[in-house]
C-alpha cells in the first residue's frame, strides 16, 4: 500500500533545492521513505539541479587549490561531513517507523513527553533543537471525533499509523494532508488502531504553486 | 488549498503551448541552447566517466579534471548563498574532497555524475552554512517502501533522462530556465525572484 495523499510539488522541489527548513525535510523524508512516486519526483528535481549546475556562472579557484586538494587525497576521513548517523533503533519501534523520523526519536515513542490536547488526543513535541516550524507526534484513539476547528497557520499532518477521515478524504500511513487558514474540518480517527500522526506546525512554508509550474515541464519528461 | 493534495497525471510529454508576449519568446530560446552549449564544454557522459574512474581506480588525473569543472561552480553556488569569498573556497575544497571519498557511493544507474555531485554540495552547504542537518530517506530501512518493478522497456536511463532535461531547457522560455536556476542556486523564495526578473507569467511554459 502505498500512499494516495501527497506533499505538494512545491515543497518537494525545495526539498531537492535544499531550501526546505529541517522540521518540514524530517516530514517530507518521512514520507520519501514510504513513497516512490515522490521519491521519483524530487529525483528528477536534483537532476534538473545537476544539470544547471554546468550552467553556474564560474567562480575563480585559487591558485594551487588543487594540488592543496590532491595533497590531501590520501589523508584519514578527519574533519568528515555529511555522514549520516548510525541507525538509531528505538528500542521498541512498534508503530514500523522509518527512518529518518527515528533518528530524532530518543527510544520508544512511549517515552516521549505526551500531554494531552483534549479527550483520547495526546501530543509529544520532537527535534525540538531544530529551527524554524515545530514538529511532533499527535496521538489519536481509534474511532475519535477531533472538535470542529481551523487553522491558525499553515500545517502538515502525515500518518504514521491507523488513520482518520475529514470532508477532504481518507488518510492512511504515508498520507500528507497540507492545511491552510481556510481549512476548517472536523476529523474522525478511524476505528480499530490509534491513529499516529506526524505534524509540523507554524512557519510551514506555504506552497504557491509557482515554482511547481515553472519546473513542471522538467517533472513529466 | 484545502488539503487535498492528490497527484494529477501528467501527459508524459509537455504540452506545448507558448503564449507570445511581446519580444517573441521562440527566439529567445535558442539564445537558451547556445548558452548551454557554450557553458563550459561539458558532456555529461563524460563527467560520469570520470567519476566512475574516480570511485573504481582512485584516478586523480580524473579528479583533476572534475575539479576544474566542478570547484568554481560549486564556489559561485557557495557565494551565492551567502558564503564570503574565503568560506566558498574552502568549502569548495571540502565538498571536492567529499566527492574523492565518498566517489565508492555514486551509483550510475541512479543519477549523473553532476547530479550527484550537486547533491554533496547542496548537503554541505546545509551542514556548513546553515548548520542544519538534512533528513534523508535510508533505502536499507526495513520500513522502506520499494520501488514497484518496472518492466525493463519502461526504465530510462540516466543519460536519457539527462538529455530529456537539456531539450526542456533548450526548449522553455529563457526567463523561465533563469527562475528555476536560481531557484535551485540562489537562497531566494521562488515568488521573489519571479518578480525580480518581471517574469511575465503568460511566457511561462507548464
Ligand atoms: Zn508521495
Amino acid at each position: 500500500m502505498t500512499a494516495h495523499h501527497h506533499p505538494s510539488d512545491d515543497i518537494l522541489l525545495s526539498y531537492a533545492a535544499g531550501s526546505l527548513d529541517e522540521p518540514t525535510s524530517i516530514l517530507i523524508a518521512t514520507h520519501l521513505a514510504l513513497c516512490p512516486a515522490c521519491r521519483e519526483q524530487v529525483s528528477k528535481a536534483e537532476s534538473v539541479g545537476g544539470e544547471l549546475l554546468n550552467d553556474v556562472k564560474p567562480v575563480a579557484i585559487q591558485d594551487g587549490a588543487l594540488d592543496v586538494v590532491l595533497a590531501r587525497l590520501d589523508e584519514g576521513e578527519r574533519g568528515q561531513i555529511n555522514v549520516p548517523a548510525p541507525a538509531a533503533v528505538p528500542h521498541d519501534n512498534d508503530l514500523n517507523l522509518p527512518r529518518p523520523l527515528t533518528d530524532y526519536i530518543d527510544g520508544s515513542t512511549k517515552s516521549l513527553p505526551w500531554r494531552w490536547l483534549g479527550p483520547s488526543v495526546h501530543y509529544a513535541p520532537i527535534a525540538s533543537h531544530t529551527k524554524g516550524p515545530k514538529v511532533g507526534l499527535l496521538r489519536i484513539a481509534p474511532g475519535t471525533r477531533v472538535p470542529m476547528h481551523g487553522h491558525s497557520g499553515n500545517e502538515l499532518t502525515m500518518v504514521l499509523a491507523g488513520g482518520y477521515t475529514d470532508g477532504t478524504g481518507n488518510y492512511t500511513r504515508g498520507d500528507v494532508e497540507a492545511a491552510d487558514d481556510g481549512l476548517v474540518h472536523q476529523p474522525i480517527a478511524d476505528a480499530g488502531e490509534e491513529c499516529v500522526c506526524l505534524v509540523v506546525t507554524e512557519g510551514v512554508l506555504q506552497p504557491t504553486g509557482l515554482i511547481a509550474r515553472l519546473v513542471q515541464p522538467f517533472l513529466r519528461i | 488549498m484545502f488539503g487535498v493534495q492528490e497527484r494529477i497525471d501528467v501527459p508524459t510529454r509537455p504540452v506545448v503551448v507558448i503564449r507570445d508576449a511581446p519580444g517573441n519568446r521562440r527566439d529567445q530560446s535558442s539564445l537558451a541552447v547556445q548558452k548551454i552549449c557554450t557553458s563550459g564544454g561539458y558532456d555529461t557522459a563524460a563527467m560520469t566517466e570520470l567519476l566512475v574512474a574516480v570511485a573504481e581506480q582512485k584516478d586523480k588525473a580524473a579528479f583533476s579534471q572534475l575539479f576544474a569543472h566542478y570547484a568554481p561552480r560549486i564556489k559561485s553556488y557557495l557565494m551565492r548563498q551567502g558564503a564570503n569569498q574565503a568560506l566558498a573556497e574552502e568549502l569548495s575544497q571540502e565538498a571536492m574532497l567529499t566527492v574523492w571519498r565518498k566517489a565508492d557511493r555514486f551509483d550510475r544507474s541512479k543519477a549523473a555524475a553532476g547530479t550527484w555531485i550537486f547533491a554533496v554540495a547542496r548537503n554541505l552547504r546545509i551542514d556548513a552554512l546553515r548548520k542544519e542537518n538534512r533528513p534523508n530517506f535510508d533505502p536499507n530501512d526495513p520500513a522502506f517502501v520499494p520501488e514497484p518493478e518496472t518492466a525493463p522497456d519502461a526504465a530510462v536511463s540516466i543519460g536519457e533522462t539527462q538529455s530529456r532535461i537539456r531539450n526542456v531547457i533548450a526548449t522553455l522560455p529563457i526567463e523561465q530556465v533563469e527562475v528555476v536556476r536560481l531557484f535551485f542556486y540562489e537562497d531566494k523564495p521562488h515568488g521573489e525572484a519571479a518578480q525580480e526578473l518581471g517574469l511575465p507569467l503568460g511566457t511561462v511554459k507548464s
